[in-house]
């Protein structure tokens, strides 16, 4: 095994790793919140790719379409805890978990009629002009991704820890009842998650989108992975969801120029079926 | 004689069957109901499981694949004969179930529903890659016709007549199941598992044996598929179909035997009839889940005769308590 | 409950009735119909809707010149969106109920094996437009069976000789896990020998992958002279992405299924320098003039792009055209008789089409030869003609 191309593996791993690391986030935040587990929120990422994808073609200004993906999606994401989830008399997991799946379908639907089933490119941000790293490669677009992802977990952990709101949601997951009487609106901080997550989701999707191209049905496959990514690094933690993305991205790659690129999908969910049945709590305890 | 007992629901299912088979002469009908037959079978399976028992499988389809696979390789690349290999199915899915179902069984809510979904994929996955075995994407053809006694059972009518009897035989004992004492401790899980424990009921027994059954019905379900359509590819087995159960239970009713074969029949002919259904048949699917879940959590049938037994009520001026 | 229990069986019962009352009326006897079996939705849409329009527009232009000897031509087309469970149950209905005399497609290949399954049966003509030789092989299990579609043997033959031609004999492959790439790659394993070629490593990826650089940093260590994707969507234009990330110098050579303006749109700036087999119609306006087949790309590409404007024209469409412009050669001969129908689609004898021309016999239900297929290159975002 030559060393260029186990470095190669390592950087396309941890690229794509980030890319579910981001999408994990997304599924930390809401928990954190409500402990529900948004079934949909691949979608989101989808969604945040063509919405971007379609205000390109009109306007074409990456940071005009970035901005408008991101506000757009983060408005699906209000009216969808609005419409779908809030009128829910009888909010088991049961119940949550079907209600979000099928919002996820109906989300893949309306795309496929709006945006037909053709893949669009999307321009990268900045360049593709591949670095050279030892014999390995990448894209000044993995670099962005790279970057993001680390500057939103950081934000996070910021938010979550310092700020007052990110308080009070860590409590309402914690303690409704506790949090309703020290006067925290449960209402307004599951909707702050859920656009928080939409919106993190869109992001997500527009970074990638130049390196995937935007089709209708891209979210569910990066939606799953992400939330295998979110489970392994224990679900309630942002440090332990990048984790996961991560280690999951390094897996993949690894068993695909290692082993055999056939069960390359499989290797996710094999990881996922071993932490669940022998760690559940996840990698990182998380918590507070 | 009591007149009311003929409107008991058994002497209703077993007439229809009857009359069915006696009016219906296209090939094309019958093979539609044929669908249906399988698809309730799958259906009753996974409502024992999320509608009785209350946990989730995003992953049912693969029970299905499992099933249609193990008939299609033992009777077409095999020869062994039919009815063996439906057998073979039917311990390939226990086992499979059981493997799944103790460590699986042990997690809840969300854990659970991704746990199944994995399984799934993983399922699907192997269908499509181990193409010595099964064909691959391409599919496996040549999968022989079911017999009796060496009728042969290749035609759709002759179909029916094993398809709709075994059904109504599953429904039979599935709705014997949910009337037992198994199905009182059932209800018990379904209301919260510690309750379910204080009363002296072995959940993690229960739910494994509930999951087991449902696997098993998946299984038959299956290889009537396989032997149906003569031909099987891994895309019929995928995480859409997985959904699309659950959708067929939603739409039923959870926890309705009944309920289930209407699910089934439902969104099995609805696609038939509306040819504009393609489109925005996933869309649909979406929004039936979402709906159903949120104003009528109980099924549509459910839900619709509660609204109207509710007016009735009203109308004879009577007060809900 | 028990009220509940019986008004859902009502109810079923209901349905059913009401369902089947619609089969009481008889099929008409004045035109013809013609039956169609397209993935018009789903994940292979971009066969499905291309075919479902060429035949209608054909349909269209037929009953507007009187029909076929004065009867007019009724097409039922249903869309089976990739799903073997539909495509039956839209044969079974073509067979029973629409009184079909002949059924066009479908248009994959694990849809067409179930619905010939029924066909041959019911002694049902079909004309497939899916790609895997096994459609229309072995020749006697499948007496009414023909398809219009290039066989992925001969997209083969034509990079091999190719390869051949430019002393390339050491290829690596990496192809997609669905039918038409485990079809593609089954060929390029079997006909290999006969060529002198070496595969030096084989990945595949599956059909929705959105990175590939794992598969190909293991292909990029390997000693291979140039690279083989097989492969129809976005996956391969990711593929072309990909390598030119990694760096490789080493030629790409894609399968027919590229051969879309969608590919090099996909593709961009890595597109280019990209060989591939494609039909003639990609190229139609460079092929010499003494090619039958240019007048017949044109006039279908002229036609399609008129008529669905903006549209533009695939040679997925120029299956269902030309097994429709052989049905009714076969159908003006014939009558309604399906037998006759048979013979007369099995004697079709230098029927120039778009995707090729035609020369059934009792022996090859295709009547295609590689010379179907065309080298092309991309270059500045066209297709060239090489070869």
């Amino acid at each position: 095994m030559e060393l260029a191309s186990l470095l190669q593996y390592l950087i396309s791993g941890l690229t794509n790793g980030a890319i579910y690391a981001l999408v994990a986030l997304g599924f930390v935040i809401i928990y954190h919140a409500t402990t529900i587990i948004n079934f949909a929120q691949g979608e989101m990422v989808m969604l945040g790719a063509m919405c971007a994808i379609s205000i390109y073609q009109v306007y074409p200004s990456l940071p005009v379409a970035f901005l408008g993906g991101v506000a757009l999606v983060t408005l699906v994401g209000i009216l969808f805890e609005r419409l779908a989830l809030r009128p829910v008399k009888d909010p088991s997991a049961i119940v949550l978990i079907i209600i979000t799946v099928g919002g996820g379908v109906f989300f893949k639907g309306v795309a496929m009629l709006l945006w037909g089933k053709e893949a669009y490119s999307f321009p990268s941000f900045s360049g593709e002009t591949p670095f050279h790293l030892g014999g390995a490669t990448l894209l000044p677009q993995n670099l962005w991704v790279l970057g993001l992802t680390a500057v939103v977990l950081l934000a996070l952990e910021a938010f979550f820890r310092l700020t007052l709101v990110g308080k009070a949601m860590r409590a309402c997951a914690y303690n409704p009842r506790a949090a309703r009487l020290v006067g925290i609106s449960q209402g307004r901080m599951v909707q702050l998650s859920f656009a928080l997550s939409a919106g993190l989701g869109a992001a997500a999707g527009i970074l990638i989108a130049p390196l995937t191209l935007g089709v209708y049905d891209m979210g569910t496959m990066v939606g799953l992975k992400g939330f295998c990514a979110a489970i392994l690094g224990g679900l309630s933690s942002s440090f332990g969801g990048v984790l996961g993305g991560l280690i999951l991205g390094v897996a993949e790659s690894l068993a695909t120029g290692l082993i055999s690129s056939g069960y390359r999908d499989a290797v996710a969910f094999f990881i996922l079926l071993v932490v669940l049945f022998l760690r559940p709590q996840g990698l990182i305890k998380g918590g507070s | 004689m009591n007149l009311s007992r003929l409107f008991n629901p058994w002497v209703i299912f077993g007439a229809t069957v009857l009359l069915l088979a006696g009016v219906v002469d296209n090939d094309y009908y019958l093979t539609l109901i044929n669908f249906i037959g399988i698809h309730a079978l799958l259906v009753v399976g996974l409502n024992l499981l999320l509608g009785y028992a209350g946990q989730i499988s995003l992953g049912h389809a693969a029970f299905f694949g499992l099933g249609a696979y193990t008939s299609g390789i033992l009777t077409a690349t095999c020869g062994v004969n039919p009815w063996l290999a439906l057998l073979a199915g039917l311990v390939i899915c226990g086992i499979t179930a059981v493997l799944i179902g103790v460590p699986a069984l042990k997690l809840r809510g969300y854990y659970l529903a991704m746990a199944t979904l994995g399984f799934g994929i993983i399922v699907y996955i192997f269908l499509n890659e181990a193409q010595g075995l099964t064909g691959g994407p391409s599919g496996l053809a040549g999968i022989p016709a079911l017999s009796i006694f060496g009728f042969k059972l290749d035609t759709p009518k002759r179909l029916y007549l094993l398809i709709w009897p075994v059904l109504g035989g599953i429904l039979a004992l599935s709705a014997n199941l949910v009337d037992s004492r198994t199905g009182r401790a059932l209800r018990a899980l379904h209301e919260g598992e510690a309750a379910a424990e204080s009363l002296g009921v072995n959940t993690a027994r229960l739910k494994l044996m509930i999951f087991v059954w449902s696997a098993l019905y998946a299984s038959l379900a299956g290889s009537f598929y396989a032997h149906t359509l003569n031909f099987i590819a891994p895309a019929s087995f995928g995480f859409m179909f997985s959904i699309k159960l659950v959708t067929m239970v939603v739409l039923g009713g959870m926890a309705s035997i009944w309920g289930s074969l209407l699910g089934a029949a439902v969104l099995t002919v609805l696609p038939e009839i509306l040819t504009m259904f393609h489109d925005y048949e996933v869309i649909i699917f979406g929004a039936i889940l979402m709906v159903v879940m949120i104003f009528l959590p109980r099924g549509l049938v459910r839900g619709i005769m509660d609204l109207w037994e509710f007016r009735r009520y009203k109308k004879e001026g009577g007060t809900i308590a | 409950m028990r009220s509940r229990a019986i008004a859902a069986i009502l109810v079923f019962l209901l349905g059913v009735m009401l369902f089947t009352a619609g089969c009481a009326k008889g099929p008409g006897t004045e035109p013809y119909v013609v039956g169609g079996i397209f993935s018009i939705t789903g994940p292979a849409s971009y066969l499905g809707e291309p075919e479902r329009n060429t035949m209608e527009m054909l349909v269209e232009a037929i009953n507007a010149a009187g029909g076929i000897k004065g009867h007019p031509l009724k097409a039922v087309i249903y869309d089976d969106e990739g799903d073997v469970t539909k495509a039956r149950l839209h044969a079974e209905k073509l067979i029973t109920k629409d009184g079909a005399v002949a059924i066009i497609g479908p248009s994959i290949t694990p849809a067409s094996m179930t619905v010939l399954e029924i066909t041959q049966k019911a002694q049902m003509p079909l004309i497939s437009c899916a790609a895997a030789a096994g459609i229309t092989m072995p020749v006697k299990d499948r007496f009414w069976t023909f398809k219009t579609a290039q066989t992925d043997q001969m997209a083969v033959e034509r990079i091999y000789q190719y390869c051949k031609k430019n002393g390339i004999s050491k290829v690596a492959l990496i192809t997609v896990s669905s039918a038409f790439g485990v079809a593609g790659k089954a060929q390029l394993l079997a006909q290999a020998p006969q060529y002198g070629m070496e595969i030096v490593g084989q990945e595949v990826f599956a059909d929705k992958d959105t990175d590939m650089t794992p598969q190909l940093t293991k292909i990029r260590s390997l000693p291979a002279q140039a690279v083989i994707c097989w492969g129809v969507g976005p996956a391969p234009a990711l593929v072309a992405k990909n390598m030119k990330q990694l760096g490789f110098t080493i030629p790409l050579i894609q399968s027919h299924g590229a051969a879309s303006q969608k590919f090099i749109e996909l593709a961009g700036d890595a597109g280019d320098g990209i060989i591939l087999p494609a039909g003639k119609l990609a190229v139609f306006a460079q092929l010499p003039d003494t090619d039958p087949q240019k007048a017949v790309c044109k006039e279908y590409a002229d036609k399609y792009q008129a008529k669905f404007k903006g549209a533009p024209v695939s040679s997925f469409g120029g299956y269902a055209y030309d097994a429709m412009k052989m049905l009714t050669q076969a159908l003006d001969q014939a009558g309604k008789d399906k037998a006759k129908i048979r013979t007369a689609l099995e004697g079709v004898k230098n029927y120039v089409g778009v995707s090729g021309v035609f020369n059934m016999t009792p022996a090859d239900h295709n009547g295609l030869t590689p010379a179907a297929f065309v080298m092309v290159k991309i270059e500045k975002g066209h297709f060239k003609l090489i070869d």
